[in-house]
């Protein structure tokens, strides 16, 4: 059988061997935790503590700031000791944030524990909004909201993203390799918050280990099937799985819930399943410390509000001189200006690239030799839209369809002129939003 | 204070690609026709190839550095293409000062004042070419007989096959030459077009290391072979054979490294098909009808002038849309 993939992509060197085989480990507990209070996409939460309190890990801090928001729970036990603002890497401005200064002794403020099998949908479906939870993967947005319209009109499937197709991250990897049990219960709760009778879980072919230990572990359900898929950087994108596994195209424009499909990571899935069965909300999340610039790459989960650079500590520091600290995958993570950013609910890893072996070549003008278009899974002409977009004719790029890019970098990967596609694509949608909303 | 790392956008790996490389794999691609004129024409051959490299090189980098005062530029070997594609196209009895001129030409006229690298509209060398022409036609016109220069010092011209053929018709230009001296090089013309065989080689090289694709070349040698073949059909003595028009003449060069040039092609896959079945329909015109023997180097110009029409025509449907107008 034909390797399931979607058009498009490119093959950028995976680089996974250097954490792969590193076993989660857990972190210490930060001396202090740094925890921003916007940390999902849609309305910032509303915070409900102030300096001086005192509170227990799991203990509610801010309440969601609407139907696209989230609460926010403390990560650690302890006492705020500042609300200030701190650079926000992906937000590129200051915001809100709180800290928190932990105390030797750790006291749990957890939510009631839940049997799935028992529970409502409305009530599974409240948990997940109570616990906190946004995606995992990076995009950070609230995943309650994904299943809202599945309780009047059920979706038919729901999909779990273990594609982790961004070069260097393995924490999906390990998480399916260890924790393969919550995993398949966290999609279970999914698949019946959403009413979905059908299950599935797509992991690139470069990690068959785990492909191997999520089909043994969901051999007794009849209802989840796991799918390996071609390794190809954006598989792990939302419309390009979906159209991997299933064969069906999200409309432009259009999400998932159209075509009746819901997705979410692999991360998401435990922490929905640790939420309901725990009652534990979103104060912890796994991620990967890697890159040719930190000396030994591991796996950890790591409290919300840890400063990466005690996880680069924890890694044994740095191995020669570093360069870029990217928070995420290389692909489309941001690049951090200071390890005292902490880690966020969508912070999937920390990769320290060390100083280059020689200047990158210079931008050069575009050659029209069209590797973007080639490689551009949404099927756009990245080579025009940047044009457009340079001489601001962001009309015209929209006709173009600029907002169905998804920003996945394949183009600017690729280009031989190392031309900033992506930036320039974030600032003309921006632009243009702001020219829109004011007409 | 704490240390600050660099924060530039993602992605922050990429390729090792770069448009030098690009140049440099296409310089590769057309060295089998430099060595194949060097062995049909002589050491000239040799000697106008790398002064078209040269000369083109030194006035691409005064016109960056001087003229338009760009201080940090670095030579990416694009206008070393530019210079040996032209000296690939004329005849190696043209005067060295000529083709100088022709670089000059080139560089200046087709490439820089529209803006530079990637900004020309048509492709540099052949504005090049059609300004010696032009300006000089006999010069232009003077074909060394393939070979003669190992035999006597003494210039030995003789007709290209398509002149022949446009002239006296196909039985005199079957006896000229043979389908194999065309295929191999054994003729007069142009340094660069007379071997198929050195220029197929180097268009493989070029498809192997992904930089161009296939669809032009393949629907204008396509283009060709139809045409030619219902003519020859209804007058073969007058119109000659299709293996004669698809290796006679500069459609080889023409189509395999003039036409794909990026700067000035379509960018998909359905505009470089109606691009390439354009400069076939037009490159026959101009054999059959023109007053001029070959139709190559003005069919791939005129095709130039369609390329952002072109490109307009043939805009993607992106991933998810409806098959008809559904953009969002």
């Amino acid at each position: 059988m034909a390797v399931l993939t979607f058009p498009g992509g490119v093959h950028p060197p995976e680089r996974k061997t250097l954490s792969e085989k590193a076993k989660l480990e857990l972190m210490p507990l930060p001396g202090k935790a740094y925890v921003f209070v916007h940390q999902n996409l849609g309305n910032p939460p509303k915070l409900t503590v102030k300096e001086g309190d005192r509170v227990k890990t799991g203990q509610k801090i801010a309440d969601p700031g609407g139907k696209v928001s989230v609460p926010l729970h403390s990560p650690v036990t302890g006492e705020v000791v500042e609300i200030t603002k701190m650079f926000h890497p992906a937000q590129n401005k200051k915001v809100e944030a709180v800290i928190i200064e932990s105390s030797d002794e750790e006291e749990r403020d957890f939510m009631s524990e839940m049997d799935f099998t028992t529970a409502s949908r409305e009530e599974l479906y409240q948990r997940i909004q109570d616990a906190g939870i946004v995606g995992m993967g990076g995009a950070s947005f609230p995943t309650h909201v994904k299943y809202t319209s599945s309780l009047v009109k059920p979706a038919d499937l729901v999909i779990l993203n273990g594609a982790e197709c961004e070069p260097y991250l393995t924490i999906d990897h390990r998480l399916m390799l260890e924790r393969g049990e919550q995993v398949l219960n966290g999609l279970r709760i999914l698949m019946k918050v959403s009413g979905a009778k059908k299950g599935i879980i797509g992991i690139e072919n470069n990690k068959p280990d785990a492909i191997k230990s999520m089909t043994e572990i969901a051999s007794h359900d009849d209802n989840v099937d796991v799918v390996s898929v071609k390794t190809k950087y954006p598989q792990g994108a939302e419309k390009q799985l979906i159209y991997t596994t299933t064969g069906r195209k999200v409309p432009v424009g259009g999400l998932p819930i159209d075509i009746g499909v819901i997705m979410n990571n692999i991360g998401t899935a435990i922490a929905v399943c640790e939420a309901v069965q725990n009652g534990e909300p979103t104060i912890k999340r796994g991620v990967t410390v890697t890159g040719e610039g930190i000396r030994t790459p591991k796996n950890v989960i790591a409290r919300i509000g840890t400063p990466i650079k005690e996880l680069v500590e924890y890694c044994g520091g740095y191995k020669g001189v570093p360069q870029k600290i990217v928070a995420g995958g290389p692909m489309t993570g941001p690049a951090l200006k200071t390890t005292e950013t902490p880690v966020m609910k969508a912070t999937s890893g920390v990769l320290v690239l060390p100083e280059p072996e020689k200047a990158p070549n210079p931008p050069k003008p575009c050659i029209n030799c069209n590797q973007c278009v080639t490689v551009c899974p949404m099927a756009l002409e990245p080579n025009f839209l940047v044009k457009l977009c340079e001489a601001k004719q962001y009309d015209e790029a929209v006709d173009l369809n600029l907002l169905s890019c998804i920003e996945c970098g394949a183009c600017a990967y690729i280009c031989p002129s190392r031309i900033e596609h992506i930036k320039t694509f974030q600032l003309a949608k921006k632009v243009y939003k702001a020219l829109k909303g004011r007409k | 204070m704490a240390q600050v790392f660099s924060s530039t956008a993602a992605p922050h790996i990429r390729t090792n690609d770069s448009v030098r490389k690009i140049m440099i794999d296409v310089l590769i691609a057309l060295a089998p026709a430099v060595i194949v004129s060097i062995y049909v024409f002589g050491w000239k051959a040799l000697f106008m190839s790398l002064l078209g490299v040269v000369s083109a090189g030194a006035l691409e980098l005064f016109i960056m550095k001087v003229l338009r005062k760009k201080k940090d530029f670095v030579p990416d070997g694009s206008a070393a293409v530019t210079g040996l594609l032209l000296a690939l196209n004329v005849s190696v009895g043209l005067p060295w000062y000529l083709l100088l001129i022709g670089v000059l030409v080139a560089i200046g006229l087709g490439k820089h004042v529209y803006g530079g690298l990637g900004a020309n509209p048509f492709n540099p060398a052949l504005v090049g070419r059609v300004f010696l022409v032009m300006s000089f036609p006999t010069a232009m016109t003077v074909w060394p007989k393939a070979g003669a220069w190992r035999v006597s010092d003494t210039l030995v011209t003789a007709a290209t096959p398509m002149n022949i053929l446009k002239a006296d018709g196909l039985e005199a230009a079957t006896s000229s030459f043979s389908l194999a001296d065309m295929f191999l090089g054994n003729t007069s013309g142009c340094m660069g077009e007379v071997s198929a065989l050195a220029l197929l080689i180097g268009f493989a090289y070029l498809l192997f290391r992904k930089h161009v694709s296939w669809h032009i070349p393949a629907s204008y040698f396509g283009t060709v072979l139809v045409i030619s073949s219902i003519f020859f059909l209804i007058n073969p003595e007058q119109y000659g054979t299709p293996m004669m028009h698809l290796f006679g003449g500069g459609l080889m060069i023409g189509a395999l490294f003039m036409a794909t040039d990026m700067v000035t092609s379509p960018s998909t896959v359905k505009g470089s098909l109606i691009f390439g079945t354009g400069c076939g329909l037009i490159t026959m015109l101009i054999r059959y009808a023109g007053a001029l023997p070959e139709g190559v180097q003005y069919s791939i110009l005129i095709m130039n002038a369609f390329k952002p029409l072109i490109d307009k025509w043939t805009r993607r449907r992106p991933f998810g849309a409806e098959k008809k107008g559904a953009r969002a």
